[in-house]
């Protein structure tokens, strides 16, 4: 389910040979065709930065194409047990201490979730890119001893939390190493970057992405790190069933 | 001629009658103050709530509840046409209401951020400070409570996050223009206020709103499409709810009090029936019927009453006419546990509450007087003569 806020980062690596050649509207096909994976199963770790410590949460995700998606939270103490189902643009969660399953909705969904700087309506949005956005290639530069294009995506449609992004995308992984998130004044809310790309299953795939609210001024960001992630397994139709958040 | 004898018998009981009426003036003082204090909240809530936020009443948008902040992102459409002809005619304004955040000093803060006629003069808000700055982004108006809360102070900007009608997150910078000095929470804590035609644009919901409220003295009318109409009742509902749920701790101290005045009257009356058995007898023997001395006795319980209430009035009306004048510092503020009670609550004694707790002692005093008093009638003359009157 967190996936939905990084389908943008994700891309393939099949691609890079060609990459120099891609127009902006390929960059966003290729990574749609990376992130819209059949299913991943992944086992991640979210570490919630604050200014005395910082709070790591464990969990575990299930994701079917765009519309399903299962979390549970395994630690800490108190988190675990929390799950989140996303059925489409529902999403429900289950806090063990209450017992009850609450459906998030309205300006709930502009809340963080776990106190992270990642809200709800950000982990929902997972529809392909493309569908989303017309894209434009700025320019290119070098980020970090790599080479990156400079893409600015306009939002096409109505109803998405971001209306433009600008991502500097690794032309050899296809992946945006850094995104700007703005809203519709052109205000800059949020920053996210991934770190650690490496070769999973064919692909590109980041270790850890790092979303920041920079609006907040002492936010020292989120971090996501993925432990372990399996394309393309079959998961059950019972894995996104409403009778699994109590159990 | 009874009144008389009851009068010089009721004082000849010096220590009795004077600790029974103490105890009944008590009781009476308070009965009247704690009851004045009630409708000192009632009247308090209602009036800063018709000042401050409803005027003459409110039409809401079907879905708005004030209560649920859940219901705020879906609560809002073109205003009815009669209802809008009322606003064209500055006897209405409306309120556009979304949820929002604020990063004041650089941390967030979940906030219900209210769009008003700036010219309004239909409430007392000083809303007419948003439409002197032009040359502000977003010109906000807060209370001093979200003030202190948020340490936000008169010039300071911070940014104000929204989801428009589109859902699609949108930011700009909120300047201070100015803190109200309000005693209704409810615009204060948690609210920031902002010009209405502001709200509907950075909303994308042009000539909508949530709810309008109305001017005072106006009819409320009828054509008003699905929005729902509220009177002032229903906008105190909550404080009336308040009252209602802590009135039975009130009531079983007034009992309390008046069960130990009815007691202690009571038990005079018993005491005085056996002690005065050869009064009784005399009394009879001279030609007075059974009746009459059971008037008599009655009578002279009855009397307390009247004694405790112009106790009240010298003892206690100073100590009621004090706090009707100058109110009663409450140890805390109210409002942060979203209840509408004064920094200062003054109570009000109304002349119904006073002749209604008279006719109510008077009466208790009156059955326990009567009561004991009833066992006159079973009595012979000669054995109350002989001092053998059974009680």
């Amino acid at each position: 389910m967190k996936n939905g806020l990084i389908l943008f980062f994700l891309s393939s690596s099949f691609l890079f040979t060609q990459s120099d050649q891609m127009s902006a509207d390929d960059i966003m096909k290729a990574m749609d065709q990376n992130l819209n994976a059949e299913s991943r199963i992944i086992t991640s770790k979210m570490v919630v930065k604050g200014r005395r410590n910082n709070r790591t949460i464990e969990s575990k995700n299930w994701v079917v194409g765009t519309e399903l998606a299962f979390t549970e939270y395994l630690s800490p103490p108190r988190e675990a047990g929390t799950k989140m189902l996303k059925i489409g643009e529902k999403l429900y969660t289950y806090s063990p201490q209450t017992d009850r399953v609450i459906q998030i909705s309205g300006h709930m969904l502009r809340q963080s979730v776990m106190g992270s700087d990642m809200s709800y309506n950000d982990m929902m949005e997972d529809r392909p890119i493309e569908e989303l956005y017309s894209a434009t290639i700025e320019g290119s530069t070098m980020l970090d001893g790599r080479d990156h294009w400079i893409m600015v995506l306009d939002a096409k449609v109505k109803g998405i939390s971001y209306p433009k992004r600008r991502s500097w995308v690794d032309k050899e992984y296809l992946l945006p190493k850094k995104e700007e998130l703005y809203a519709k004044s052109g205000k800059l809310l949020k920053t996210a970057s991934l770190e650690g790309i490496k070769k999973i299953e064919g692909r590109w795939f980041p270790s850890k992405f790092v979303y920041k609210d920079e609006l907040k001024r002492n936010s020292k960001g989120t971090e996501w790190i993925i432990d372990n992630i399996q394309f393309n397994k079959k998961i059950p139709d019972s894995r996104f069933s409403k009778a699994l958040l109590r159990k | 001629m009874l009144f008389n004898i009851a009068i010089k018998n009721l004082f000849g009981a010096k220590l009795r009658t004077s600790l029974n009426v103490f105890v009944t003036s008590i009781s009476f003082f308070l009965v009247i103050f704690i009851s004045g204090m009630y409708d000192g909240m009632r009247e308090y809530a209602k009036n800063i709530t018709i000042e401050t936020e409803v005027a003459g009443g409110t039409y809401w948008h079907p879905g708005y509840d004030s209560m649920d902040p859940r219901t705020f992102e879906d609560s809002h459409s073109i205003i009815p046409n009669q209802i809008k002809k009322l606003i064209d005619q500055k006897y209405a304004f409306g309120v556009l209401i979304s949820q929002a955040s604020i990063y004041p000093n650089g941390r967030i803060m979940p906030v219900v951020m209210k769009g008003i006629t700036p010219d309004q003069t239909i409430v007392n808000m000083p809303t007419n400070v948003l439409d002197q700055h032009n040359d502000i982004a977003i010109p906000v108006l807060i209370g001093s409570g979200m003030a202190k809360n948020a340490n936000l102070k008169v010039g300071d900007s911070f940014t104000i996050r929204w989801l428009d009608a589109d859902r699609t997150y949108d930011a700009d910078e909120g300047t201070i223009v100015h803190i109200m000095e309000t005693e209704n929470f409810k615009l204060d804590l948690g609210n920031i206020w902002i010009p209405l035609s502001k709200a509907q644009s950075m909303l994308a919901m042009k000539n909508q709103a949530t709810y309008v409220t109305y001017a005072k003295d106006l009819e409320a009318i009828k054509d008003i499409e699905d929005w729902i109409h509220h009177d002032i009742d229903y906008m105190i509902r909550d404080m009336e709810a308040i009252i209602k749920a802590d009135e039975p701790g009130a009531q079983v101290m007034y009992s309390i009090l008046l069960a130990l005045a009815a007691m202690g009257i009571f038990n005079a009356q018993v005491l005085s029936i056996f002690r005065r058995g050869k009064e009784i007898g005399t009394l009879m023997a001279l030609g007075m019927t059974r009746s009459r001395v059971v008037g008599l006795f009655t009578l002279e319980g009855g009397l307390n009453a009247l004694l405790a209430g112009i106790i009240t009035i010298i003892l206690f009306g100073p100590v009621l006419f004090y706090f009707g004048e100058n109110g009663i510092p409450l140890p805390m503020d109210y409002s942060e546990m979203g209840m509408l009670v004064a920094k200062r609550l003054i109570p009000i004694y109304s002349f119904s509450l006073i002749i209604s707790t008279t006719i109510l002692i008077s009466i208790i005093v009156l059955v326990v007087s009567y009561i004991p008093s009833r066992k006159i009638t079973k009595m012979k003359p000669t054995d109350a003569l002989r001092g053998r009157a059974a009680v």
